[in-house]
């Protein structure tokens, strides 16, 4: 017993660092993963407090920029309400699943392999995680972890990312993904040989699962490749979202998306 | 003046933290470059001081940085590993005059110095970005991210050392 205690005595720094570390390792795979809710975020009352006083002062220093955005945004919508009230109305109400809120981008990376946004809405503004965050130009991220007041977005720009887009002009669908080389550019894989694929085509959200409409933009394809003996290409998406510089963004619920995701839950379960 | 020791500590403490989070995670210099200044916490911290409190405080640093990146524990194991090998890299650095406790970091030779400073950086850098990246096929990417943030990291620290010196000793 003596010996016991004594080696435990001896090796104490030891077995302390051993026991920290695999904590901290523990922490690092369980944010690696992506459907399990993380530990530690930003999103807690204290660095998100900490990051909404920071970015306070931040915001005045793009002002000018983020304010041509929002009014480039304005003109596009105002375009189509136009063009709307100028066709005959149908009496039929168009009943929309999709619920847009406006949030602010409080603190932003994308120098890292796994890039994470923080924002200034939270359980408190009925938000959720697995909903779908956008820009004005397309598409930023999915939310994956919620507090009170604050959430954090996992970015486009985080190789555990997976977003399923689709052409505009065909239905050929693939999953988007990230290399963690340029914060404007992100690949698109698992589209079959079959699909005409053209530099400059725009890629779409799918609209399949209940994250994102179907429709909302999310880049161009820069470049593409196939290799002889595979039957799927990778194509360079550019983004039209400056990841670098997103500031006002909209977090989109699906009003059935819980209701879906149980149905689709009690399936998987079945099986 | 033991507690003023303490006081300085935590002083230290709370602005390597602002200074990492609002300052230098804020650089991205070529996309992906950025300095970590706050192990200099470790570094710095007194030779003759408890190890075990080290680690302790070493993973408490890394978590709170972890918590403003969203990084899981990628810092807290960075952290906690130089912690851990603080001693060795000291007594590989500056040889006998550390087992004989007469070592004074700020008095030693600046090239035995910067071998400790280096030494640490690198594996705090590479535990970093092993544990983020998280792939072995990313193996060089992980490399020349230790390179390059290594460099600024130790330059950073070299200049933050220099200004914070104490020079009447």
């Amino acid at each position: 017993m003596q010996q016991i205690i004594f080696f435990f005595l001896r090796n104490k720094n030891f077995l302390l660092f051993a026991l920290l570390f695999v904590v901290s390792f523990m922490l690092t795979v369980n944010s690696h993963s992506y459907h399990k809710s993380k530990m530690v975020t930003s999103a807690n009352f204290f660095s998100g407090g900490i990051y909404a006083m920071k970015s306070s002062v931040t915001d005045y220093f793009d002002l000018k920029e983020q304010n041509s955005i929002l009014t480039e945004e304005n003109e596009r919508l105002r375009n189509l309400i136009t063009n709307m009230t100028s066709a005959p109305l149908d009496s039929v109400q168009v009943d929309s699943n999709y619920n847009f809120t406006a949030a602010m981008v409080i603190n932003n990376n994308y120098s890292r392999s796994k890039n994470n946004l923080t924002i200034n809405k939270g359980r408190n503004d009925s938000l959720a995680v697995d909903m779908g965050v956008v820009s004005s130009q397309g598409v930023v991220g999915i939310v994956n972890s919620i507090s009170e007041k604050y959430a954090t977005v996992q970015s486009l720009l985080n190789t555990n990312s997976q977003v399923v887009a689709k052409f505009k002009k065909s239905n050929h669908f693939g999953t988007l993904k990230w290399d963690a080389v340029a914060p404007n550019r992100v690949q698109l894989t698992e589209i079959p040989r079959i699909a005409p694929v053209a530099i400059g085509d725009t890629i779409v959200t799918d609209g399949k699962s209940t994250i994102f409409p179907p429709g909302i933009h999310i880049g161009t394809i820069q470049d593409f490749e196939r290799n002889p003996n595979e039957d799927y290409y990778t194509i360079n998406v550019q983004l039209f979202t400056d990841m670098t510089s997103v500031k006002h963004i909209y977090v989109i619920s699906h009003r059935d998306a819980q209701e879906i995701k149980n149905l689709q839950d009690t399936i998987e379960n079945a099986q | 003046m033991r507690n003023n020791e303490t006081l300085v500590q935590i002083v230290r403490f709370l602005t390597l933290v602002m200074a990492q989070v609002f300052i230098l995670n804020q650089i991205n210099f070529l996309g992906y470059i950025n300095p970590y200044l706050y192990p200099l916490f470790i570094l710095v911290f007194p030779l003759t001081g408890n190890k075990s409190l080290l680690i302790l405080l070493s993973f408490v640093l890394g978590l709170t940085i972890d918590m403003f990146s969203d990084s899981g524990g990628v810092h807290a194991a960075a952290c906690v590993f130089i912690a851990w090998i603080r001693p060795f890299v000291l007594k590989y650095s500056f040889g006998v005059s550390y087992e004989l406790n007469t070592l004074k970091i700020s008095t030693a030779p600046l090239s035995k110095q910067l071998v400790y400073i280096f030494s640490m950086v690198f594996f705090h850098h590479l535990v970093l970005f092993s544990m983020e990246i998280f792939n072995a096929s990313h193996i060089l990417l992980i490399l020349k991210s230790t390179l390059f943030s290594g460099i600024f990291s130790v330059v950073l620290m070299v200049c933050t050392i220099l200004l914070f010196s104490r020079k009447n000793q």
